[in-house]
């Protein structure tokens, strides 16, 4: 049978990926790409995303090559090829099939070891400033940032000063959701009667996309909100400036109720017991779906998700 | 259970005493294994199954043991007493489930039949214990709907009481069979699962009965 | 009177399901009264529907597979369609139809399509290669399909009436409990998955008994083939892993039907508990998927080199060892929830540590084509097509397992391509193979072999053109599952992606008219000698189809790979070996137990999703008295006399010494 393998045909997707990334590599400066480390966290993570990619890829990339090659020499139509139809185990082979991805698991555990432990989110960063504490709530289908020592908070918007670590309490009022801002460091979970931890830093102004990556139900799109980094001072006035509604009680219920595409809007004079007694679960949780298909009166069996 | 084999011959080539061509010489050549074997062996793969259901409902329980949302705690709520005379009913009608193994070997009917119903009183006194236990609870307002803790009670000691349920079923079916059609070999397998199966509920009840209530009194 | 069920319930305002659903039902009506007015029904009845033969049963799941996972499909192109379109625009899809799309994707390619298709290739092969009669079970196997059925049966249903999830395939809560998930999706999605899961827990019981049980005399354990070892594997795998779904499911379900308290967002509920339980089902379940794919490969690669297998004991090995480590890194499928720098690095590096199983099994794939002489068919091009993609798919895997890159591109399309990548790779090109390389054995013909190559040319670029644009969006921090979006960056990856899944399209009408052409002209691609392939495991050694009883007399296998000695030996010797004694043959009795049951179970599942109480204990009752009637029944089994066993088989051995007669003079 003819051999139908082109060589040329089969380009490794990683080595696809490495060169398109290099190409548009001016792109990923300007993208919020996680290459393109805005910060210490995501600077530190992208160093052990490229090594670890590394390390694989002299793996992969001969294995590859190999498998190609073997099946191309020998084809049954390749007559210099030698026939060994008893060539079925090698203590040899096996001592190196078995060892060389063990040490190089072993290297990458070591990789993993000291990476999950410095680059852990409850971690604070090495810095001596006080870190600046923000409170994140999310909501369905918004993001609610408190300041805490700054009396003010800000929705779908997080505005963050330049140069100085952040520390951030996060939890849900409702189901899951995850906090992410690509540019500036990891990701990590809100959940609804837990706190998590999150410290990050910008090192650089400019404005970041933040989004959640734990889908959250129908207006799950809209859970992304721009993360504004700017100077200390800029961050000091617009602390100052912040204008809004006081956020008590009554505005937390309103917010608990579901709703879709929420322009960016601020709170002056918070409560600042309530991020506590959300995550302690002493008010109630986000409300679920108001509105469905039923039968007047009857069970809501398909709901639509807040309009 | 394997003293019913004793009056046939040999023919499972990993016995000892096995005269046949094909003697399994421990590297699992032996051929096809007998029927009883195979029907055991499965049975058996089944309870291992079940055993992970009530690992995770155990796991479940561990995790939830303190989330009592200001309702009763353990120690509030179990009453050793009633838990010390389930236990008994249980372990009673798995001795009389021996019995009524015994009885099958000898071929025995009305032996079979009593020992049998013997068993399946004792399992219904204990679920009628196990039920009225729940109704307590729940006529107090502790049901499983009061808290995490309780939920995850009510699951784990319910899951065991179905069951029994689904066992006392299953027994009445073993009645009805031996009765209508005699000691048949596939009606002799399909007690040996039931009888695999009752002492199973033994095993689970005990772990309850230790981890759950004696645990939860305790400390 | 009819619990939540309304009129309401059948979408009469959403053209897309009813269209569909309509299609569906056209062609399934048209289908059974094709059957009937051909007069084919009891055929069907008694051939296929109440059949407990492993061959007929194995082949009805692959067919339940590939409906599915044709569905599944559709699913995709309309995900990658909205998404290409979505870029600040609504789409076509509004938020409440994405979200239920997304989620039957994923159960139905994973549960209803990746697990009938792999389930049903292990019934097919496995009793062939140890040389049995069946399984161990029968009418348990016959009623674990009848239940994988009932559970897709529901899935569909959900189209039509009511709806499906919308939580994603995997239902997190709190999102899937009542309060934010008060409709009827998530529990469709609940029962469909809890019944078919008896019938795969049953199915592993089924098999584990069959492999350790009733292999022929004197298969040892390191005589059965490779793809034995990992059904063994996978199926022990199933027998721990599933009900620990099971359970958690039942517990979610408790939660959403009589208020208890598992993982709701008051009283103490923990989610992360469920976020625990449920992937410590779901890591096992890709290597449940997996581990019989790599069976596939072992021997189509071994079968299509010329040789042996190499390193079949350090193959054994490495089966078992990633059969137990799988156990071990559940957590890396949520390092972000926050377990701290301990937690995740042990996982991380458990992780690590089975991909050195899986590396081994690729090098000896190797080296059993090193020194072979490779013939490029369709299975083996399936095959070469894994072993490429799916180490890319191992490489972002374990590039995945260290948690601070996870921290960056958990849930992104990074993810998303990576399980795509292995599991496509994996599953869907070992599926391909399998069903290429045992199609005629199952059929007595071959198939076309233009038409594979066209499709697995077709698939294996469309696979990468949909997929590495994914990797790329991960980079740049696009998440899964987003019905919209408005980053400017994104939309021409996404656009890309869209562009790939036409070219699979492509390779899924390849494939059809593969099929197509293939049953056109099965009488020119015959297979008269039952080893169209030059074989190398006893499957090959019976006729194509085989026999209801499969081997006319047990083989009493002497070495590994015991039917090529004794090819060789026929070959030297230019004849085949002396006739066999032949016996009577003992084999079960067909059952309606299965089909009956599943019917049952249907009502007893679709009672529950709409609360409809008194049907639901209807359904419990026909589905206990069913099994009575099963246990009542005399005669379980019916006897083949020798005098007919004797005229198939010599018609076999004839055709074969044929066969040997004209190579031998060529």
């Amino acid at each position: 049978m003819k051999s139908s393998i082109s060589r040329s045909a089969r380009v490794s997707p990683a080595v696809l990926l490495w060169a398109l990334s290099i190409s548009f590599a001016p792109d990923f400066a300007q993208a919020d790409s996680i290459l393109a480390p805005a910060g210490p966290i995501a600077a530190g993570n992208r160093i052990i995303l490229l090594d670890a990619l590394v390390i694989m890829l002299a793996i992969v990339v001969p294995t590859m090559i190999a498998t190609l090659a073997f099946a191309w020499w020998y084809r049954d139509s390749n007559t210099r090829a030698v026939y060994r139809p008893g060539f079925t185990y090698s203590g040899k082979l096996e001592l190196l099939v078995w060892s060389i991805p063990t040490l190089v698991i072993f290297f990458l555990g070591g990789v993993i070891w000291i990476g999950s432990h410095k680059l852990d989110p409850f971690l604070p960063l090495p810095s001596k400033m006080k870190p600046l504490e923000i409170d994140v709530i999310s909501f369905d289908w918004k993001w609610l940032f408190i300041y805490p020592d700054q009396r003010i908070a800000s929705v779908n918007r997080l505005v963050i000063p330049v140069g100085r670590p952040l520390h951030f309490r996060i939890t849900s009022a409702s189901v899951f959701n995850a906090f992410f801002v690509p540019r500036l460091g990891s990701m990590i979970y809100a959940m609804n009667g837990m706190v998590t931890q999150l410290n990050l830093q910008a090192d650089r102004p400019g404005t970041y996309l933040g989004l959640s990556t734990m889908f959250s139900g129908d207006g799950f799109p809209d859970m992304k909100f721009d993360s504004v980094a700017v100077s200390a001072t800029q961050f000091a006035r617009w602390t100052a400036g912040v204008k809004g509604a006081p956020l008590d009680l009554g505005a937390v219920s309103r917010l608990l109720r579901q709703s879709r595409g929420v322009v960016p809007y601020t709170y002056r004079g918070v409560d600042t017991a309530l991020f506590d007694a959300i995550a302690a679960r002493k008010l109630p949780p986000g409300e679920g779906p108001a509105t469905g298909r039923s039968r007047p009166g009857g069970p809501n069996v398909m709901p639509r998700g807040g309009r | 259970m394997s003293t019913a084999d004793s009056t046939l011959p040999i023919s499972d080539p990993y016995r000892l005493g096995y005269r046949g061509p094909n003697l399994a010489r421990g590297h699992g050549g032996g051929g096809p294994a007998t029927k009883r074997v195979i029907v055991g062996y499965g049975f058996w793969l089944f309870l291992l199954s079940d055993i992970v259901v009530f690992s995770c409902l155990f796991a479940a329980y561990a995790v939830l043991a303190d989330a009592t949302a200001g309702g009763p705690r353990a120690r509030d709520i179990f009453d050793l007493d009633r838990v010390a005379i389930e236990t008994a009913c249980l372990l009673a009608s798995s001795f009389f489930c021996g019995l009524a193994t015994i009885a099958v070997a000898q071929r025995n009917q009305i032996l079979t039949q009593a020992a049998l119903a013997i068993t399946g009183l004792l399992g219904l006194a204990f679920l009628l214990l196990e039920a009225s236990e729940f109704a307590n609870l729940y006529a107090h307002g502790d049901g499983p709907t009061r808290s995490a803790f309780l939920s995850g009670f009510f699951t784990l000691v319910g899951c065991h009481g179905l069951h029994v349920t689904v066992g006392l079923l299953w027994l009445g079916t073993m009645m009805a069979q031996f009765l209508a059609k005699g000691f048949r070999p596939d009606i002799g397998r399909r007690f040996l699962c039931f009888s695999m199966f009752w002492h199973f509920l033994d095993i689970i009840w005990v772990a309850i009965f230790s981890l759950v209530y004696l645990v939860g009194t305790r400390l | 009177m009819l619990g939540r069920l309304g009129w309401d319930a059948i979408p009469l305002d959403q053209p897309i399901p009813l269209i569909a659903g309509a299609v569906v039902m056209l062609i399934l009506l048209g289908i059974v009264a094709w059957v009937i007015a051909r007069g084919l029904a009891p055929y069907f009845w008694n051939e296929w529907i109440t059949s407990v033969d492993h061959k007929h049963i194995g082949i009805m799941y692959v067919l339940l597979g590939l409906v599915m996972l044709f569905r599944g499909f559709i699913d995709a192109i309309m995900m990658r369609s909205q998404q290409a379109l979505a870029f600040h625009a609504q789409g076509y899809l509004p938020p409440e139809h994405y979200d239920q799309i997304f989620s039957a994707h994923g159960t139905l390619m994973i549960l209803f399509g990746a697990m009938p298709l792999v389930i049903g290739i292990m019934n097919f092969v496995v009793p062939l290669q140890l040389g049995a009669r069946d399984v161990a079970f029968p009418t348990l196997n016959s009623v674990s399909f009848w239940l994988t059925a009932t559970g897709a049966l529901l899935v569909n249903i959900s189209l039509v009436i009511g709806e499906f999830s919308r939580v994603g395939w995997l239902p997190y809560p709190p999102l899937s409990e009542l309060r934010y998930s008060p409709g009827v999706g998530v529990d469709y999605y609940l029962w469909a998955v809890q019944i078919s899961g008896i019938g795969t827990l049953l199915t592993g019981i089924n098999f584990v008994t069959t492999i350790l049980k009733i292999r022929a005399p004197g298969m040892t354990y390191l005589r059965m083939p490779m793809f034995c070892w990992t059904a063994l594997a996978s199926c022990l795998l199933i027998i721990a892993a599933f009900p620990v779904l099971t359970a958690t499911l039942a517990m979610l379900t408790l939660d959403r039907y009589l208020g208890f308290h598992f993982f709701t967002n008051e009283a103490g509920g923990n989610a992360m508990m469920f976020v625990n339980l449920i992937w410590a089902w779901g890591h096992p379940e890709v290597y449940i998927l997996v581990l019989p794919a790599f069976g596939v490969y072992s021997e189509v690669i071994s079968t299509f080199s010329g040789k042996p297998l190499f390193g079949y004991r350090s193959m054994v090995m490495a089966t078992l060892f990633i059969c137990i480590v799988s156990f071990c890194v559940w957590l890396h499928h949520f390092f972000t929830m926050g377990a701290g720098g301990d937690v995740n690095a042990v996982f991380g590096i458990a992780s690590g540590i089975i991909a050195v199983g899986t590396g081994v099994k690729m090098y000896n794939w190797l080296f059993t084509m090193y020194g072979g002489r490779i013939r490029f068919t369709t299975p083996m091009l399936w095959s070469l097509g894994f072993m490429t993609t799916f180490i890319t798919g191992g490489l972002t895997g374990v590039l995945l397992a260290v948690p601070p890159v996870d921290f960056m591109v958990h849930n992104s399309l990074f993810l998303v391509a990576h399980f795509h990548h292995v599991i496509v790779g994996g599953v869907v090109f070992a599926v391909m193979a399998a069903m290429a390389y045992w199609w005629p054995k199952a059929f007595g013909f071959r198939l076309h072999e233009g038409w594979g190559r066209a499709a697995f040319w077709f698939a294996l670029a469309g696979f990468y053109v949909t997929f590495v644009p994914m990797y790329v969006l991960g980079i740049l921090g696009m998440t899964r599952r987003l019905q919209q979006y408005d980053v400017a960056d994104w939309h021409p990856w996404v656009l890309v992606s869209g562009v790939g899944i036409v070219i699979l399209i492509g390779g899924v009408i390849c494939q059809v008219a593969q099929l197509a052409v293939s049953i056109a002209h099965r009488n020119e691609l015959r297979d008269l000698t039952g080893d169209p392939w030059d074989g190398r495991t006893l499957e090959w050694a019976t006729s194509s189809p085989p026999p209801v009883f499969n081997f006319a007399v047990l083989p009493q296998v002497k070495d590994a790979e015991y039917y090529w000695e004794v090819k060789r030996h026929a070959r030297e010797a230019a004849r085949l070996g002396r006739e066999p004694d032949y016996e009577a043959i003992e084999m079960p009795r067909n059952s309606p137990t299965g089909f009956v049951c599943a019917f049952f179970a249907t009502f007893v599942g679709f009672a529950l999703i709409w609360h409809i109480w008194w049907l639901m204990i209807l359904g419990l009752i026909g589905a206990y008295a069913t099994f009575v009637v099963f246990a009542w029944r005399d005669v379980p089994e019916y006897i083949i006399p020798a005098d007919e066993v004797a005229p198939i088989d010599r018609a076999n051995r004839e055709a074969r010494q044929e066969a040997l007669a004209g190579a031998a003079t060529t």
